[in-house]
């Protein structure tokens, strides 16, 4: 009879593990299936006439993001810290490209000038590479090792430790 | 001679009545097949699409969502679609690039299955909680009833017989 007693406690374990798991882990954090992979081919017009493609960029460590002049106040935080790191380490082989999704042209223009970015930026027609990135919101960094694998992804603004982590293991592998 | 030219004439004319049908009828084809396949394709985008999470909304799909980022994923089913590409190859590219968040119902198998499982095994197992604690209710309710004498019972049965017989 006891037995009986504990049918409804041992029962409802599995169940509380469950919501236990479930309710610890972040629904908004879902990871890239991409990171660790060979990163997707892309070529794009830069704004400033040029073309930018992943292919010339082979044997160069690369950090890549995907930014809008849409995306307040996120976009706008981390864009200094994108110059200040491609001015920083540029003579060290690093190399940065900027994407920008679904954009107006005048408005992108306006937030190159703004932070006066040097590094190339490429608008993005149809959002082919952003989807081929599986990029789901802005801003989004994909730090790319020199075997043009995707070493790391990051969501959201850059903070400065981060950036500086990410960039100095890129430098230092293959 | 006259009947032979009439009918010379009726045959020009039948024969140009002919050719006027045949390049209406192919140009009424041409079109409805166009339009038919127009259909096929915007049907198969929307279905495929109906199955892929819209990433930057709530649980919309890519083909309910009007945000700009879908309508783009739509524009990219299309052209694959196009290119002869299957519904599972499109399924399996954006699986390769979002994971399977990007997927509005998750695919049968490993953890998944719990997913689809649990709620007919929480039916099951209401069921059989409501099938026990009914049989049980049922089962006690003539234990509680109080015994009827047994001379009592032999009497109504005694009187129910006389009746019969009246």
């Amino acid at each position: 009879m006891t037995w009986k007693k504990l049918l409804i406690p041992l029962a409802s374990v599995p169940l509380i593990l469950l919501l236990a798991y479930g309710f610890r882990t972040d629904p908004k954090a879902i990871p890239s299936p991409l990171v660790q992979k060979s990163a997707p081919d892309f070529r794009l017009k830069a704004f400033d006439g040029g073309e930018v493609s992943l292919a010339d960029l082979k044997g160069k460590p690369l950090v890549l993001n995907f930014w809008a002049s849409w995306c307040y106040p996120a976009c706008y935080e981390e864009a200094p810290l994108l110059e200040a790191t491609w001015k920083r380490f540029k003579d060290q082989g690093l190399m940065m490209v900027g994407v920008d999704i679904q954009d107006k042209e005048a408005n992108a223009r306006e937030f190159l000038q703004r932070f006066g970015f040097t590094f190339p930026n490429a608008p993005d027609p149809g959002s082919k590479v952003s989807i081929d990135y599986g990029v789901y919101g802005v801003p989004e960094t994909y730090f790319i090792d020199r075997l043009g694998r995707i070493a790391y992804k990051h969501v959201g603004a850059l903070t400065p430790a981060l950036m500086e982590a990410q960039v100095q293991s890129l430098l230092r592998g293959k | 001679m006259i009947r032979r030219r009439w009918r010379w004439a009726s045959v020009r004319r039948a024969t140009w009545w002919l050719t006027l049908g045949v390049a209406f009828l192919s140009w009424w084809g041409a079109a409805h097949v166009q339009a038919a396949t127009n259909f096929d394709l915007e049907d198969q985008v929307r279905e495929i699409a109906s199955e892929l999470r819209c990433v930057v909304c709530q649980n919309l799909s890519v083909a309910d969502s009007p945000s700009d980022l879908a309508k783009e994923m739509r524009n990219l089913v299309r052209e694959l679609v196009q290119q002869g590409k299957s519904r599972e190859e499109i399924q399996a590219y954006f699986v390769s690039r979002y994971g399977e968040y990007v997927l509005l119902s998750p695919p049968k198998r490993g953890f998944n299955l719990l997913v689809w499982g649990l709620p007919f095994l929480a039916i099951a197992a209401g069921g059989a909680v409501v099938y026990l604690v009914a049989r049980r209710w049922t089962g006690q309710a003539p234990a509680d009833r109080p015994v009827i004498d047994p001379a009592y019972a032999e009497r109504v049965q005694r009187e129910l017989k006389d009746r019969e017989q009246q």
